[in-house]
């Protein structure tokens, strides 16, 4: 399986976005003795689960949101996915063009982080009606 | 006896912090008051790390706002851009592109840098002409020859230093 790491920063962050194909994955390096690390699979099996909560409430919807923005890393798209699906459940389109804006400011100055993601979940834009920030005009001034 | 004094000046103190509260309280209302925001509401703010504020920024009151949440309630594709730029606007105040503009205060902050420095600058000088005492004599180039002339005569520094780099055969610098 090919799995490429996108380092954000220098401490060895696990992130999760595959960008050159020709990298293997190390597990996420963190400083702890004997704690069990957590592999980016199942990170990113946690979050997909969260986000494919049912019943998910608003307020899940945004705290999961704003938890998963404030780590060091860029979300991988089939947590975007379900976390825009949740969206939809909420009927909110509004904080799904908001999710995309923020992933793109989380990509910082990797800029083609964010392409990659739109392509990958182009086929759930199109089946939720989705118009990304850059259709509508508000990722200008 | 010593606590009943206590207690009577502590009641008279009481009594007169409490007036004096009250006046200065009752001053206080005849003046402009800030707004206080209540902390104990869910809170909208735009940041960067925080998407998704806890409250959304408008509330829905007009009819066209209700009748435009219940048409979110469909399918999203039926929706038109500017339905859909809308929703976003009354949920979110600025978007991140508005967020992230540079502002020009950089250039606020180094006029007033150099402002300050100027007139600093202004300071010193006329402390120059009206301050300073008058230059003293040992500047005088007369002065700071014949000054030369002793030291090398003392030979200062003769191995290393400021004799050594005389040359006292042919009386000049080396």
């Amino acid at each position: 399986m090919f799995r490429a790491v996108f380092r954000l920063s220098a401490s060895g962050a696990r992130s999760v976005v595959r960008s050159r194909p020709c990298y293997s994955a190390p597990v996420a390096s963190r400083c702890y003795s004997h704690g069990k690390v957590e592999s980016d699979e199942e990170f990113d099996a946690r979050w997909v689960t969260y986000f494919s909560k049912p019943d998910i409430d608003a307020w899940e919807l945004r705290k999961g949101m704003n938890t998963l923005i404030g780590y060091d890393l860029v979300p991988e798209a089939k947590i975007l996915d379900s976390a825009l699906r949740a969206c939809r459940r909420l009927n909110d389109l509004a904080s799904a063009i908001r999710i995309l804006e923020a992933v793109k400011d989380k990509a910082g100055p990797h800029k083609d982080i964010y392409p990659y993601l739109i392509q990958e979940l182009t086929p759930t834009l199109t089946e939720l009606g989705i118009s990304t920030p850059e259709e509508l005009g508000i990722d200008k001034l | 006896m010593l606590r009943l004094t206590a207690g009577r000046v502590g009641s008279l103190l009481t009594r007169r912090a409490t007036a004096a509260l009250s006046t200065s309280s009752a001053r206080m209302a005849s003046h402009e008051v800030s707004e206080t925001v209540d902390m104990s509401q869910p809170l909208y703010w735009d940041r960067l790390d925080t998407p998704l504020p806890d409250r959304p920024f408008k509330d829905i009151v007009s009819a066209a706002d209700k009748s435009l949440k219940q048409k979110e309630k469909g399918p999203w594709s039926q929706l038109t851009k500017e339905e859909k730029i809308a929703l976003y606007r009354l949920m979110f105040c600025q978007t991140y592109a508005e967020m992230k503009k540079p502002s020009s205060e950089w250039k606020t902050v180094m006029g007033g840098i150099f402002i300050f420095l100027g007139f600093t600058g202004l300071v010193v000088w006329w402390q120059s002409i009206y301050v300073y005492p008058p230059r003293p004599r040992t500047f005088d180039p007369e002065w700071q020859a014949k000054q030369v002339k002793r030291m090398l005569d003392m030979r200062v520094n003769p191995v290393e230093g400021f004799a050594g780099k005389w040359d006292y055969e042919k009386g000049q610098w080396k």
